[in-house]
């Protein structure tokens, strides 16, 4: 019995090892996504969970903002922004001594000016001489900054940063190019699978063959299609329908594979039947086919649409790369190229690119392994 | 294009399938069925009808491509002129080839193996505990997420700052915490290709992972509980009894994890460009579209070296067909 539970100890241990080295990668982009992006820059994600110190330097006012009271000229303001629930440990007005005084003590700058600091950051500097520079001195403090997050991130980069459009531009090809292959794939497959015809067994052999070969096979010849059919007819040769057919193309194997496995399935004698009751082969397709076929229907769609949405090559060869066109993986690529500095841009534009297959991650997970578990194979 | 060009131009590529198909099948329902001879013809347009959108896109963007990468290869970089042997020639002798070659080589013998190794294990463990589709909902949900997503995930974490300053990605933050040097993780030739299949693997585990799951519940219970009873500890029946039971799903899943990674571009265009010396095969291949004009001659080259890799596994899908469809 002893022995039992410590290996049942020891399973749930390793398990809960690979589940956290799992999820953190994620989990940190998600938090960072979230983070103020000065503090993105200076400090790890994960110290944004708990309450951290910073050491900071701010500016006080300069001499524009001085009144005089009770025989001094004063400067009141406060450091921090409204609400930022920072709260002061100690500050200095040196560089080399940042810790040099505590909340309550005056410190004296060279010029005998004095200043005193509140927790919160609010400051008095006072002077017995009027002051006389534009900018003020700096302070340089120690706080406590409590966990705060903002939205702010995703609002630049939806909407100065071009994802928001690249958003749009990479359901326009998505969807089209999941739609397209499912309605012509279910006629090939259904013809495959209930029509008997000529080079019926040869057609199955090239699908089943199609299956592996790789992409990059196809990218030259049909980019030099692409390119005379452009020429041709004056028109732009990277377009919307253009990348459509290449991934109607490129996904037609593994769609019509699935399909047909799923349409053998299906009992012969329901066809017998209906024929036998005069109706066509459409009619078949549409009253029987088709009802039945919905749960593959959204395996094939959850895969073939994650395929897309998720896809850089194709996107990147048969598109051109200018807002109006680009998708989202090129666009992040593109980001990661002009503002790899710029981690919030970077951590926000890449978590909004998943939001979409996330929520049919979670919202359609049974479907989704579903239609991997048939044999997602895919060239 | 506007916002509103755009939806108006799905509408219609979908529209245009769904009634290339509904009106052609009514017309022909109109048609035939009146006479035996009308009732065969009907068929054999109706065949047509269903199968030819399919069959041209899937002979315009699969079958011709394939035999003209073929004779691109032979041709010069404009595809005009026969050079024979020259594109293989200049291949052989590139060190940027046999760079990604090589690359690519150790890409297939380590994600492939880990990642159905991992699975396999976490797999296993999942399934006797409780919480364990939980876990399996983690560890599956970097497969929903694309390459260039997982690479800004990845490269967040091997982000690399200056020894003076406080270190944002996590496993220098790590590295620094127990008192070593950071590194710039991503240009260490030969160990960032590690650094890259990590991302790999972190990917294709999930996909390993459900497979094994589904397969793991055809194993018979009593096989498992006889072993319990007669005192083999959980090692000795992963070893011994889960992994010759499951032999058949792990090659299925060996195969299909190879076959992703032969083609992988994504991630090394994202994270290095193929810099570093962690060029593959098929980034060779982009950059050789592009490069100069563009070379369809090294190109077609490049493309036809991966096909190979995927040969031995056409062959053998192809004859597994063949034994099914004798039975």
């Amino acid at each position: 019995m002893k022995k039992i539970s410590l290996s049942s100890i020891l399973s749930q241990l390793l398990l809960l090892f690979f589940v956290i080295v799992w999820i953190i990668p994620t989990f940190g982009l998600f938090i960072s996504s979230l983070r103020d992006k000065d503090l993105l820059a200076i400090s790890g994600w994960w110290t944004a969970l708990t309450t951290t110190e910073i050491n900071e330097i701010y500016r006080m006012s300069g001499m524009e903002s001085q009144i005089e009271e009770d025989g001094y000229f004063k400067i009141k303001g406060t450091l921090f922004e409204e609400n930022s629930g920072k709260k002061i440990e100690s500050f200095g007005i040196n560089s080399k001594k940042i810790n040099e005084f505590k909340i309550g003590d005056i410190a004296i700058f060279k010029d005998e000016s004095e200043v005193i600091l509140d927790e919160n950051g609010n400051y008095e500097w006072r002077s017995k001489s009027e002051f006389q520079k534009k900018k003020g001195k700096r302070l340089f403090t120690t706080s406590l900054s409590p966990p705060s997050f903002t939205f702010e991130n995703y609002r630049e980069v939806l909407f100065k940063e071009g994802i928001g459009r690249a958003f749009i531009n990479t359901m326009a090809v998505a969807l089209p190019s999941t739609l397209i292959p499912l309605i012509i794939c279910s006629f090939f497959a259904y013809s495959l699978t209930w029509m008997r015809f000529y080079g019926r067994d040869t057609l199955l052999a090239i699908i089943i063959a199609s299956l592996v070969v790789p992409l990059q096979m196809s990218l030259i010849p049909i980019l030099t299609i692409y390119n005379d059919f452009g020429a041709l007819f004056g028109v732009a040769a990277k377009s919307y329908p253009g990348v459509w057919m290449a991934h109607t193309g490129f996904g037609l194997a593994s769609t019509t594979f699935l399909l047909r496995n799923f349409l053998k399935s299906l009992p012969n004698e329901m066809m017998e039947a209906a024929k036998v009751d005069g109706a066509s082969h459409y009619d078949i397709f549409l009253r029987i086919i088709i009802p039945l076929s919905i749960p593959a229907f959204a395996s094939i769609f959850i895969l073939q649409f994650l395929w897309c949405w998720n896809d850089l090559l194709v996107g990147l060869v048969f598109l051109d790369q200018v807002p109006s066109e680009i998708i989202l993986t090129a666009k992040l690529k593109e980001l990661l190229g002009s503002r790899g500095e710029n981690w919030e841009i970077l951590t926000t534009g890449a978590f909004v690119s998943m939001t979409v297959p996330l929520f049919i991650f979670f919202a359609l997970q049974r479907y989704f392994i579903r239609g991997l578990v048939a044999g997602s194979v895919k060239g | 294009m506007t916002i509103l060009n755009l939806l108006f131009i799905v509408f219609l590529g979908i529209l245009f399938f769904v009634s290339y198909f509904h009106i052609s099948n009514l017309a022909l329902d109109a048609y035939g069925g009146k006479s035996v001879r009308r009732y065969n013809f009907e068929n054999s347009i109706r065949v047509i009808i269903f199968i030819a959108p399919a069959f041209i896109v899937l002979f315009i963007f699969i079958l011709y491509p394939v035999f003209e990468t073929v004779r691109l290869s032979f041709y010069d970089k404009f595809g005009r002129e026969f050079v024979g042997l020259y594109n293989y020639k200049w291949a052989i002798g590139d060190p940027e080839f046999r760079r990604s070659i090589l690359n690519n080589l150790v890409w297939l013998l380590v994600v492939p193996t880990l990642s159905t190794f991992f699975g396999l294990v976490i797999a296993n463990l999942a399934d006797r505990i409780w919480w364990g589709s939980i876990a399996k909902s983690i560890i599956f949900m970097p497969m929903a997420i694309s390459f260039v997503g997982a690479g800004v995930i990845w490269k967040f974490i091997y982000e690399y700052r200056g020894p003076d300053n406080t270190q944002i990605g996590l496993l220098n933050a790590i590295i620094v915490s127990l008192g070593y040097e950071p590194q710039a993780w991503l240009t260490i030739p030969i160990w960032n290709n590690f650094f890259l299949m990590a991302i790999m693997i972190w990917i294709q585990t999930g996909l390993a992972l459900v497979i094994f799951s589904a397969a793991l519940r055809s194993i018979p219970k009593e096989m498992l509980e006889a072993a319990r009873i007669d005192g083999a500890s959980e090692l000795k029946i992963f070893f011994s009894i889960i992994i010759p039971y499951l032999e058949q799903t792990i090659l299925v899943i060996w195969t299909l994890i190879t076959i992703i990674v032969l083609r992988i571009f994504d991630i090394i265009f994202a994270m290095t460009n193929g810099e570093w010396q962690t060029g593959v095969l098929a980034n060779l291949m982009y950059d050789w579209m592009f490069r100069g004009g563009g070379d369809s001659g090294r190109g077609s080259v490049l493309a036809i070296v991966i096909m190979i890799g995927v040969i031995p596994i056409l062959a053998w899908n192809l004859y597994k067909h063949r034994q099914e469809q004798k039975i």
